[in-house]
């Protein structure tokens, strides 16, 4: 505990103290490396996506397709990325978890006392998950694809890169991953409460579908693809199901749908107190 | 500076903070005093923009908290305790919130370093001791250097060579010419740090004025005389305005006549006085008389209030 004065001598000029969102980017990705709760989920997350994947055309390479129909919807790109569901739990409770642990702490005070405009924490959180995400899941899903295929090539069975929509598919799992963290973020965002999000997180991801299933079958085929969940795994089947949107246009839709509820989490941000 | 004007913040039908004015100068140490449950912590997160007020506004280097471009530089805040993620590291907490405001390692290194904390600054802000939470606490609140300090309880969870080292630091940054702003439930510790004082309760301003005063103000009036025939001299004492109360070991505490007049009194009725003082109130006694109807008075749904 030295002189005071000393210590507390200003060191930067007027412009340099200013809070934009380049540096509050650069606070969040601090807080993001330095999350323990945010590594293990990103590690449960690639070690679904690859470990499952491999695992399942391991089980499957035993028991190959026989018949001819069994062989026409024999989907190997599937197969290999079949991780893809389980990881998305990991990673939308990742995203849930980056704002409700804040407001469980009371992280978000002292957060929100250094940046009273409080918008640019929320962006710079979203911004983080979203370049974060490709950065990891894009190998994760590259990979499980090539070790994969090379487990099912042994019985001819797999695929390469170069078909028709593999490598959309396989790019397009690691891009509906992030997505789903942003959902998972956005509804933490909104709801400041883990349990509520997480929940609601997986109401919409698997519930909404559930509910739908409920209506009459005419309604329940009109409306179903445009539920986040089949509008947004369209862009990670090869095959897309001809009752779905187009890949692009469904991953669309789940990215609005996802739009949506951070508006609305960031109109709520600027009302509510914290 | 803090101004205050007309502050009030209700939550549902209960009035956490009630019509609130007052002015935070800079070059000396005010203390913000109230029982609990008073508001205190309501007001000062009205003055740091984490809640809206109901009414009124509250200023800081004259512009609302939520207005300033350059937060860390201009206001210092320790809020409640525990406003960290237990998870992190102190070092990465510091770092993290730095950062906003473009503060380098350097300078994180120096806080550290300046509230104590070198040794144990890697570990995890949850493994904390309060005492240790509190010093990451006023660490954060140096970070950028500001010129208005604002302290939530800065005395909890410290050690006696703690509440020392707040209380230097404190006046120091105050002799710079700083604002300082702490709230205190510890009202003797307020005598030796607080130059000046706003006392409220439930909500409402009870006092804006100087340590001594305050004092001053509450303790009047009370006077200790001991004699060799206590009960002529307090058949002669007592009247309307006089309570005369038997103090034991033959004195009485009397209270509505300055030490002059019971003097008098006894001088007339030819009694002799063996001691004759007045009683200084301690800041303690004064804040219990001060805010004793703003206690009484609360009903237990208001207990929230001091979130």
């Amino acid at each position: 505990m030295t002189n005071l004065t000393q210590l507390l001598a200003p060191t930067s000029s007027d412009d340099t103290r200013r809070v934009t969102q380049a540096k509050v980017v650069r606070s969040e990705w601090t807080k993001f490396r330095t999350q323990p709760s945010a590594g293990w989920s990103l590690l449960t997350a690639v070690a679904l996506i690859v470990g499952f994947g491999v695992l399942y055309s391991l089980v499957r390479v035993t028991r190959p397709p026989r018949s001819p129909a069994d062989m026409a919807s024999f989907d190997p790109t599937a197969i290999g990325l079949a991780g893809v569901q389980l990881a998305q739990i990991a990673v939308g409770v990742l995203g849930v978890l980056l704002v409700t642990s804040e407001y469980a702490t009371g992280m978000i005070r002292t957060s929100m006392v250094a940046v009273p405009r409080r918008l640019p924490v929320l962006w710079a959180k979203a911004i983080v998950l979203t370049l974060t995400g490709p950065l990891l899941f894009v190998p994760a899903t590259f990979a499980t694809f090539v070790v994969s295929q090379s487990v099912l090539s042994r019985e001819q069975l797999g695929t390469s890169l170069n078909h028709p929509g593999v490598a959309r598919a396989v790019l397009g799992s690691a891009l509906y991953l992030t997505a789903v963290g942003l959902l998972g973020l956005s509804l933490g965002a909104l709801l400041r409460n883990t349990a509520g999000a997480i929940a609601s997180l997986f109401g919409v991801l698997f519930g909404l579908q559930i509910v739908v299933g409920f209506l009459p079958a005419s309604v329940a085929d009109s409306i179903s693809r445009y539920l986040p969940t089949p509008a947004g795994v369209a862009v990670t089947n090869v095959r897309p199901d001809p009752a779905s949107l187009g890949p692009w246009t469904g991953f669309g839709l789940f990215c609005l749908y996802t739009a949506i509820v951070l508006g609305l989490a960031a109109w709520l941000l600027r009302r509510r107190d914290v | 500076m803090i101004e205050v004007q007309g502050l009030t913040k209700r939550y549902g039908d209960k009035v956490a903070v009630d019509d609130l004015s007052f002015t935070v100068q800079p070059g000396r140490v005010t203390g913000f005093l109230g029982p609990n449950g008073a508001g205190k912590s309501t007001t000062m997160r009205l003055i740091l923009g984490l809640d809206a007020p109901t009414r009124g506004s509250a200023t800081v280097n004259g512009k609302p908290y939520r207005q300033q471009v350059a937060p860390l530089h201009e206001v210092g805040a320790l809020l409640e305790a525990r406003s960290v993620h237990p998870g992190r590291s102190a070092y990465h907490h510091l770092l993290a919130i730095a950062q906003t405001g473009g503060i380098g390692r350097r300078r994180v290194d120096e806080v550290v370093h300046l509230v104590g904390l070198r040794e144990v600054v890697r570990r995890r802000a949850g493994r904390f001791s309060l005492g240790m939470g509190q010093r990451l606490g006023i660490a954060t609140a140096l970070l950028g250097d500001p010129r208005t300090v604002l302290l939530d309880e800065p005395l909890n969870g410290l050690d006696t060579e703690g509440i020392r080292w707040v209380r230097s630091l404190l006046r120091d940054l105050a002799t710079e010419g700083r604002t300082v702003f702490v709230s205190s439930h510890l009202m003797n510790e307020m005598a030796l740090t607080a130059q000046h004082l706003i006392v409220i309760g439930r909500g409402r301003l009870l006092a804006d004025t100087g340590v001594a005063d305050f004092v001053a103000r509450a303790g009047s009036g009370v006077v200790r005389v001991r004699s060799t025939d206590p009960d002529a001299l307090a058949a002669r004492l007592r009247s309307p305005t006089v309570a005369v109360s038997p103090a034991g070991d033959g004195a009485l505490t009397v209270s509505g006549l300055s030490t002059d007049q019971v003097g008098r009194v006894a001088g007339e009725a030819g009694i002799t006085l063996l001691e004759l003082t007045a009683q200084q109130a301690s800041l303690e006694e004064a804040f219990m008389t001060a805010t004793r109807d703003a206690v009484e008075f609360r009903a237990p749904t208001t207990m929230g209030a001091d979130r």
